[in-house]
């Protein structure tokens, strides 16, 4: 059966769309067949987004053709789009956190007779539906359980299990359904997605790690700038070769290094435990040097940078910065020189309705004037030369934080860490949800201020990233940091295996 | 075992078994300090009556609180259903359509927040802060910013207990009903799921097909008719149709309800919980008032226990 011949099960053609003057699409092809994974690739901002809103109902097309299984499909509603066979899971696993587990599968379609639930039926029914998306012999987890008491992975799960519960699924589009699951959590999820595709369910999935998608996907569909650039199979495709239709440029360029010379302590860390986490981290970190953290997510990475930067309780141990002894605060770490990168730049790094100026000079107001007032030229000026030099795509400093792609946001956090003066940078995930394209310049931007001695600490759970930017690379395992070797020494799979030991 | 401890892990997180316990204790300790006075059935019966305008008003606010609103304007609200019971009984309607009208025109007030919440998306609190201070200026208009003498024509019963017996005055068996009412629509009906799916996440809601605008009217309207029926208990009480009453009733309502494990974000708080968060502002003021504390020691006591109640919330939710 040659593939030509096999008619898609979701036929996309000459789809285009605008914003008023900008094109998000432009003649946009896909083609998904029956009981596939098909990887959709592209740095944000490259219409990834705007054609899974048009795919699931959320958004309409300005022209274009769309085809489910040889009919005319044309979403008017998320909900349409679920009764007509495609269903979407978003990247944050969206649910009522209030409700319980089995509430949360059938919502919207809960049984039941004259207005009342039947909860034999509710839970019978979610429970067969949770057996749908579980690794076979593992256990159901507790129905009546609030969901908001989940963790992320079951959390997912659970949002999976809502989609396939709702109506006969025929598409399912997975938009960065790893991007906060750890690895075992992420396996399960493969599995569960390779049984799906044995029924015949079309996965379409969208993701920035091509480590995954290698393995999960069979084809893929590269998209750049709102057109179509590539589709084909997966094996016989280099990694590189993705990065460079995804980017338009070499992968080689993507970790640039400077002659970097380290130089005294800033940072010094003995058997250091938090309340929780970590339960004991030593460490020391130079002027002139990065610093990674490898590791499980819930091994503590987090949690050691929170405590360093005054933001949780110390229980024991000492920690030094630059020298000095003494009781932490996110404002005294400040004042000593020392920033903090959220991990959760939606949640605790940006204030998403404040403009970029105001984002980038929150921390340091008192260079804005003087005697408590600030001045908002003094403040537009600063912020549009941070702009500038970190290359932010932005209309200016007074657009809002929250309408900028994921890179551009994280432009403006380290534009503040830098407007403060921060010579001590503590990077939590620096490039969660950053396309390759501003990743490259998050990496410049890093080695620049490296290379300038400033003295960076980085947590990051993608091993390509820590191995080309960092000089040391620590594992930590439970709680519990190791020793500090230099990065020239070790590989991807070494670090993989000391962080699952 | 697991079983057990879950059953206890459960009652534990019941958010209103902390303030069941404190109306016990409190009770307790008022009975220990006037045994002679609010110990006696009598005073039971009297602080159950006295709960039940709050009481009522307070189940329908657990559904708007519930759903992630809130409405400010019940004090003026009841205070307008008085007016129009007044005004019903003095046009030489008989008790029953002049209450019946009473409830209506609550429930109809409820629908207009309702609607300008869902249709012009303004937030509840902006929207009932607006119709807060409309109502008590369509009361006093009416009522020609005077007292209305009616006539209750029976009315008065709702609310009258009488000398020497203990059986519950008609008041106080409604807002068990409205209790129970409660607790079965927001935990064994469809649309009562719907409104703690909106409360917790409304974009979820939404994508699975909930349709957010019916569920705030059906929201705002219902809480509305119960609003209408505290204000015919209101009535029965006053036995006149007062514009200038019941100011700041809102915030013992909304008091009530946060008590009793509501949460203002939405997505959390029960009708049980609401019951025992009226029941315990009434237990301090009686409590109060039997010890001849003065009005301002009171309110200062009042304050205190709502404050102190949501410290232990927050515990309680940490520790989980």
């Amino acid at each position: 059966m040659s593939e030509s011949a096999a008619p898609a099960l979701l036929h996309v053609g000459g789809l285009s769309k605008s914003f008023g003057a900008t094109k998000a699409l432009s003649n946009v092809q896909l083609k998904l067949g029956a009981g596939e994974v098909h990887a959709l690739l592209g740095e944000n901002g490259a219409g990834k987004s705007t054609l899974l809103k048009i795919l699931a109902g959320t958004q309409t097309a300005d022209s274009g053709t769309l085809e489910l299984a040889g009919r005319p499909y044309a979403p008017s509603t998320p909900q349409h789009a679920q009764a007509l066979g495609v269903a979407f899971v978003s990247q944050e696993p969206a649910l009522c956190p209030d409700l319980s587990v089995a509430e949360n599968i059938l919502l919207g379609t809960l049984p039941g007779r004259y207005g009342f639930v039947d909860r034999t039926q509710l839970e019978q029914r979610a429970g067969a539906a949770l057996a749908r998306v579980l690794p076979e012999g593992a256990p159901l987890p507790d129905l009546r359980q609030r969901a908001g008491d989940l963790g992320q992975g079951d959390r997912q799960l659970l949002c999976l299990a809502r989609a396939l519960a709702q109506a006969e699924c025929k598409i399912l589009i997975l938009d960065e359904p790893t991007s906060t699951l750890n690895s075992s959590e992420a396996e399960r999820l493969f599995s569960v997605v390779r049984e799906l595709t044995k029924s015949g369910i079309a996965v379409l999935y969208v993701s920035h790690f091509l480590e995954e998608v290698e393995r999960i996907a069979e084809r893929y569909t590269v998209l750049r700038d709102g057109r179509f650039v590539h589709s084909a199979k997966l094996a016989g495709t280099t990694r590189s070769e993705l990065v460079k239709l995804m980017a338009g440029r070499d992968v080689q360029e993507l970790f640039p290094r400077s002659a970097r010379s380290p130089g005294e302590v800033v940072l010094d860390l003995h058997e250091l435990a938090g309340q929780r986490l970590p339960i004991s981290a030593s460490l020391t970190l130079r002027r002139g040097e990065v610093l990674g953290i490898a590791g499980l997510l819930g091994a503590g990475r987090s949690e050691l940078l929170r405590a360093l930067f005054g933001l949780d309780r110390v229980k024991s141990g000492t920690l030094r910065v630059k020298g000095v002894l003494g009781p932490a605060s996110p404002a005294r770490r400040l004042a000593e020189g020392v920033g903090l990168l959220s991990e959760d730049r939606k949640g605790e790094g940006l204030a998403e309705t404040l403009s970029l100026g105001d984002n980038i000079t929150l921390s340091k107001l008192e260079s804005l004037g003087s005697f408590g007032f600030v001045s908002p030229t003094k403040r537009n000026a600063i912020a549009r030369s941070y702009l500038e030099r970190l290359g932010v795509r932005a209309r200016g400093p007074e657009q809002l934080a929250r309408d900028l792609s994921g890179g551009n946001q994280q432009k403006i956090c380290f534009a503040r860490l830098l407007h403060h003066g921060t010579d001590v940078l503590l990077l939590d995930e620096p490039t969660r949800g950053v396309d390759v394209g501003s990743r490259a310049d998050l990496y410049r931007i890093i080695d620049q201020l490296a290379a300038q001695g400033n003295a960076v600490l980085m947590v990051s759970s993608y091993l390509p990233e820590l191995l080309g930017v960092c000089d040391r690379i620590s594992v930590m395992v439970r709680g519990k940091l190791g020793p500090a070797r230099p990065a020239s020494e070790l590989s991807e799979h070494a670090l993989l295996l000391e962080a699952t030991a | 075992m697991s079983d057990q401890t879950t059953a206890i892990g459960r009652l534990f997180r019941t958010p209103w078994l902390g303030p069941l316990l404190a109306l016990c204790l409190l009770y307790a300790l008022f009975t220990a300090l006037a045994p002679d006075t609010f110990a006696r059935q009598s005073n039971l019966l009297t602080m159950l009556r006295q709960t039940s305008v709050v009481g009522i008003a307070a189940i329908g606010m657990t559904f708007t609180i519930v759903l992630g609103g809130i409405d400010l304007s019940v004090g003026s609200a009841v205070a307008l259903t008085t007016v129009v019971v007044a005004e019903c009984l003095r046009a030489g309607m008989g008790p029953g359509a002049a209450a019946a009208l009473g409830v209506l025109s609550g429930g109809l007030l409820g629908l207009c927040n309702g609607g300008l919440v869902a249709g012009l998306k303004i937030s509840p609190f902006i929207v009932t802060l607006g119709t807060m201070s409309i109502l008590r200026g369509v009361a006093k208009g009416i009522a020609d910013e005077q007292k209305i003498d009616a006539d209750p024509r029976g009315l008065d019963a709702l609310m009258q207990s009488h000398a020497g017996s203990l059986a519950l005055p008609p008041g106080v068996w409604l807002m068990l009903a409205a209790t129970l009412f409660g607790v079965g629509l927001l935990t064994y009906t469809k649309i009562g799921r719907q409104i703690v799916a909106v409360g917790s996440n409304t974009e979820t809601a939404r994508l699975c097909g909930i349709s957010i605008p019916k569920t705030t009217l059906f929201v705002y309207a219902l809480s509305g008719l119960l609003v209408g029926l505290a204000g015919v208990l209101e009535f029965s009480t006053l036995t006149v149709g007062d514009p200038t009453d019941s100011v700041g009733l809102e915030l013992e309502v909304i008091a009530a309800v946060v008590i009793g494990g509501g949460s203002l974000s939405g997505g959390q708080g029960s009708a049980s919980g609401t019951l025992v968060g009226a029941l315990l502002l009434t237990v301090i003021k009686a409590g109060c008032t039997h010890l001849g504390f003065p009005n301002w020691v009171q309110e200062i006591f009042t304050g205190f226990i709502i404050v102190v109640a949501m410290s232990i919330d927050r515990l309680r939710q940490r520790a989980r």
